[in-house]
């Protein structure tokens, strides 16, 4: 799933430093990413996960890293398989 | 009972008055002579005004957003530049007062600012930026413990007669444009090189003028936690809240002034309804949605403070936006609403139903942050977020 997060977060991102310097824990925001940017990731996994992120996860904290984006994802996925 | 405490006890809104009845009898003046609204900014530093958000322990009363937003919205209906001054330093006090937590340097700062009745003013826009609050070109460079930062604002709100300036810059020269740091500056620790002249239609006693900022001071100076942490979670929500209240004070003025215009042709003409009554009971409607919209805005910020979830969630900057595009575009209508029943005596300066200086101001409101940017945003936002279509949520 990191490898998904990370392939769309280079296509969809548009940030200013290539994705793979940038560590699973490491703040997203501070690597240059844009809450515009953040949407287009965001509408791009919903695409690719057939989801649609659910209030609770639409904040800055769900997105500011790989990890976070990964937690988020496992739980919406688990409650759409519940 | 000393001066200072006898000022404190009584109630803010008294005290807020009092300073608004000194800043009206200026606002004609510094208008015309775009000046600083120096009078109006001593009466409130008189009335000690100036760091009542700051917590007690720290020398302030600890009020909160709302009784600000409602100094704001009375200091608005009597000069619209003491009021945007005042509420642009009330943004940068929220910020210090929630986001320095824990950093002794801006403790005692706060106390200062209580004591002394400091005035803060804020260096976010940079030449080259595109008006983008939360992207910086200029880094700082901490040196052991200094911290040095040039900077090519291109607008510092009345940058000159401020007692410090808190600065956004890069965290540090390798740093990406979002990730940030603000940093207080003492007016010991700059210099301004000025380099443009804020000659505007309205809001000409804000005095923002373009400088080059040179600053210097130990880098505990820095704030403790990212600006994008600060600008998400306080100054965006405040800054709309705060410029929202006192945008409805220019459009309350303009309301009161036509409402006497009404009252004086009734007089004139008993019995028959003077032609702009009935333009007159709809501004006192849009009126009523521009208050209604910032007291849910300042609900809702009441609701969410304390909680970085909420403050932070997709829907709160959703609902700050529209606060901020709602007001900003309405005042606009019911000034022209009360300039349409005024008539010749409100186009014209110098009557007691004058509105050009209150439609100058409020043309202001959706320049500041532009709303198309802002629209623009929350357009974004909109992709993924569903509105709230609850009445009371």
């Amino acid at each position: 799933m990191k490898q998904t997060i990370r392939t769309l977060l280079a296509k969809h991102g548009n940030l200013p430093v290539a994705i793979d310097s940038v560590g699973d824990g490491a703040d997203l925001y501070d690597a240059g990413l844009s809450s515009f940017a953040s949407v287009q990731v965001m509408l791009a996994l919903e695409e690719e996960f057939d989801i649609e992120f659910p209030e609770q996860f639409l904040n800055r904290k769900s997105f500011s890293s790989v990890e976070a984006i990964e937690a988020a994802l496992s739980e919406i996925l688990k409650e759409q398989a519940a | 009972m000393t001066a200072a405490s006898k000022i404190t006890a009584l109630g803010l809104t008294e005290r807020a008055k009092r300073a608004a009845k000194i800043a009206a009898g200026f606002a004609d003046k510094v208008d015309i002579e775009g000046r600083f609204p120096s009078e109006g900014m001593e009466a409130l530093k008189a009335e000690r005004l100036m760091g009542i958000m700051i917590r007690p322990e720290f020398g302030g009363e600890g009020v909160n957003l709302t009784e600000i937003a409602d100094i704001c919205a009375i200091l608005g209906q009597a000069c619209a530049a003491t009021a945007m001054t005042y509420a642009m330093h009330q943004i940068q006090i929220a910020s210090l007062a929630d986001y320095a937590v824990g950093s002794s340097w801006h403790e005692a700062f706060q106390k200062r600012i209580c004591d002394e009745q400091l005035l803060i003013a804020s260096a976010t826009s940079e030449a080259g930026i595109g008006g983008n609050l939360r992207n910086s070109i200029c880094a700082i460079e901490v040196d052991g413990e200094t911290a040095r930062l040039t900077k090519d604002a291109t607008v510092i709100s009345y940058g000159a007669h401020a007692d410090a300036i808190m600065v956004t810059s890069r965290r540090h020269p390798d740093a990406a444009h979002s990730d940030q740091v603000a940093t207080v500056f003492l007016k010991d620790q700059y210099t301004l090189e000025q380099t443009s002249v804020w000659d505007t239609l309205g809001m000409r006693g804000t005095c923002s003028d373009g400088y080059i900022l040179k600053a210097e001071a130990p880098g505990e100076q820095i704030l403790p936690r990212p600006f994008a942490e600060i600008a998400a979670q306080s100054m965006l929500a405040v800054s709309h809240l705060l410029w929202g209240a006192l945008w409805y004070g220019i459009a309350a003025d303009a309301l009161a002034r036509a409402q006497s215009f009404v009252k004086g042709a009734a007089r004139k003409s008993p019995g028959q309804m003077p032609p702009g009554a009935l333009r007159l009971a709809e501004a006192s409607s849009l009126l009523q949605l521009v208050k209604a919209n910032v007291v849910a805005g300042l609900k809702q910020f009441d609701t969410c403070k304390g909680d970085s979830d909420a403050l932070n969630a997709m829907s709160f900057s959703v609902a700050m936006n529209n606060v901020k595009i709602g007001t900003s575009q309405t005042i606009l209508t019911i000034i022209n609403h009360c300039m349409l029943i005024c008539g010749i005596a409100g186009y014209k300066n110098g009557t007691p139903f004058s509105l050009g200086r209150h439609l100058r101001d409020a043309h202001s409101a959706q320049l500041m942050i532009s709303n198309d940017r802002i629209l623009g945003n929350t357009s974004t936002m909109l992709l993924v977020n569903k509105q709230d279509t609850s009445l009371l949520g």
